[in-house]
């Protein structure tokens, strides 16, 4: 691995001191805000692990809610066997296993089908688990009781988050993100220089699976009754789309640009106006293909590139 | 047999959905993930129409047909088109328009859900016994898959048989050689959309007559429609006739065999088969 440049330790540095902080919360607030941060949190890891794989292949992975179910349900069977710790871990295989088979079928083939076949994977796997579970057991929900409070699922998604962060961080600067780059942006080029792009898209699409599963599984002792239509909710693959691609994913921090607002947007949303969710959600699609392709982040850097543009003039006509 | 004739019967209507959705993506190259949304919301005028002025559905259709044509080209003229013009290539077409219909899709199914509510909604139209080969058919099934024949065979000729119909398939197979010949393959394009939503919406208004409906079951059939078009081969007519058909018979023999909540499984142990052995679809010729 080559060293780290000082730039990079300062962003390091930087994204360390913000975690820090980010774990102080719950020192200061125990209740609505709490409650709030915790799906901020959620769904800041969420996304970024999904932007881990869909920002450079720009395939849209609507994947989301099967992981993060199948997350849910390690943690619903395994509670009363197992220590909670190694939950965590088998649900990471898990969900690394799913998206592996997923891939392999999909991936080396065009990018639509992956689209379609992530479409209803979510309803997929949701049948399967309700048909095993009145097949083999009485009951189709399950208990989840620990002694785990709204603060420590808080503080393990910020240790998450922050892992999911240092990951993506990793790889952009491994031989994996160099080649995803180069997919991404033509994937011929890629395979004639000799990327196996088959191969790196299906590990990253692991990576990213493992993550969402884990999130899953940390989100159980929240529910504490567990059923195949909450753990499967499909809106969670939608929100997570709409929340990255707003922020925008071709920064490490792009996603969580979009995840503040809107998270705090559809809380507001479902409290009000519980009929006019999908309308809302329908419009921030619309707004994201036809206002804002790049996200938010993509606007910045144009407003950037602008303005030093201008500096860059402004700098001549003076000299001159 | 039993369960063949109702499998047959079912695909009949899937066939619609699925040749409206090959048109879309086909010729218009929009994959149009709110065509459920289409199917749904003719469910309800069919259903509004037979309940508040009496009109059989399948008169229904003369108006249900030309409205759902209307509408879609003004979605693909205002929404999709300059999607198409901006799209620098094919990949960055697709994720756009999957993002943008999408949209269309929650957009649709938010206002029905709040015009409609979100019950489950039925009527009862020439619900009276069939015989075929000893074993009884509702009488509404069969009248349905014999008028998705009948417009499945409509469309056959349309497209086989007259000089718009080709001009529509040399779009599908390449639009810059179409363009080349003389084909104006943005007008093609936005009726190919449009005729494909009109498709969609005939089997939607067939459905409502057997089926019962709520204003969020869109997404279901879409995802359906979408395997069918992939096993038959994107573009391909006989093919998405042929895998509907065997969508509809895998279907109903996992319902009747094995447990009426595996349905979507069955739909997709299909799916992985196709992408594993023929992903080019049926009838498809593997690229060279």
């Amino acid at each position: 691995m080559t060293p780290f440049t000082n730039d990079e330790l300062k962003w390091l540095g930087a994204g360390a001191i913000l975690f820090a902080v980010a774990a102080l919360l719950p020192l200061v607030d125990q209740g609505f805000y709490l409650s709030l941060s915790v799906n901020i949190m959620l769904y800041a890891a969420l996304c970024t692990a999904w932007a881990l794989f869909s920002g450079p292949t720009h395939y849209v992975s609507l994947a989301t809610a099967a992981f993060y179910g199948l997350g849910t349900y390690t943690v619903g069977l395994g509670i009363d066997a197992m220590p909670y710790p190694l939950l965590l871990a088998i649900a990471a295989l898990i969900g690394a296993a799913l998206a592996g088979l997923v891939g392999a079928a999909t991936l080396r083939i065009s990018g639509v089908y992956f689209v379609i076949f992530t479409f209803g994977l979510a309803e997929l796997v949701r049948q399967l688990v309700t048909w095993t579970q009145t097949k083999f057991a009485t009951a189709i929900g399950l208990y989840v009781f620990t002694d785990l409070f709204e603060q420590h699922i808080y503080w393990m998604l910020v240790a998450l988050t922050a892992a999911v962060f240092l990951t993506a961080f990793l790889i952009n600067r491994s031989r994996l993100g160099f080649a995803m780059q180069i997919i991404g942006n033509d994937e011929t080029v890629a395979r004639h220089v000799g990327i196996d792009t088959a191969r790196s898209k299906i590990v990253l699409f692991m990576i990213s699976g493992a993550f969402i599963a884990v999130a899953g599984a940390i989100m159980a002792p929240r529910y504490s009754y567990i059923e195949p239509p909450s753990a499967f909710n499909p809106m969670i693959s939608f929100l997570v789309v709409i929340m990255a691609l707003l922020g925008g994913t071709k920064r490490l921090w792009g996603p969580l640009v979009g995840v503040i607002p809107f998270t705090i947007l559809m809380d507001q949303v479902s409290a009000r106006f519980p009929n006019h969710t999908m309308i809302v959600i329908g419009l921030a699609f619309l707004a994201i293909v036809y206002l804002i392709p790049n996200g938010v982040t993509g606007l910045l850097e144009q407003a950037r590139a602008r303005w030093k543009a201008r500096a860059a003039r402004m700098g001549q006509e003076k000299a001159a | 047999m039993n369960i063949l004739i109702t499998g047959i019967l079912l695909s009949g209507t899937y066939a619609l959905i699925a040749l409206g959705l090959t048109l879309q993506y086909g010729v218009a190259r929009i994959m149009n993930l709110g065509n459920g949304e289409t199917l749904v919301a003719a469910c309800f005028v069919a259903f509004w129409l037979y309940t508040g002025f009496a009109i059989n559905p399948l008169v229904g259709l003369l108006l249900i047909a030309p409205g759902a044509f209307l509408i879609n080209l003004v979605i693909y003229l205002v929404a999709l088109q300059p999607l198409v013009k901006r799209a620098k290539n094919r990949g960055q077409l697709e994720v756009d328009s999957i993002l943008a219909t999408f949209g269309l899709l929650f957009l649709l199914q938010g206002l029905m859900i709040v015009a409609f509510g979100g019950e489950y909604r039925s009527y009862t139209f020439l619900a009276e016994r069939f015989d075929i080969l000893g074993n009884s058919y509702g009488l509404n099934r069969i009248v349905a898959f014999v008028a998705a024949a009948a417009i499945a065979g409509a469309l056959w000729f349309f497209l086989y048989r007259t000089r718009q119909g080709t001009a529509m398939r040399a779009v599908a197979v390449d639009p810059n050689s179409a363009n080349l010949v003389a084909i104006d393959v943005a007008r093609t394009a936005a009726i190919a959309f449009a005729l494909g939503g009109a498709l969609t919406a005939c089997g939607g208004a067939l459905i409502s007559t057997f089926y019962t409906f709520n204003a969020s079951m869109g997404v279901i059939f879409t995802m359906k429609a979408l395997i069918i078009v992939i096993m038959g081969g994107v573009g391909d007519i006989r093919g998405a006739i042929l895998a509907a058909l065997i969508l509809g018979i895998s279907e109903t023999l996992v319902a009747s065999l094995i447990d009426p909540g595996l349905t979507l499984a069955a739909t997709y142990a299909l799916f992985i088969l196709v992408l594993l052995f023929r992903p080019q679809g049926i009838f498809g010729r593997a690229p060279t």
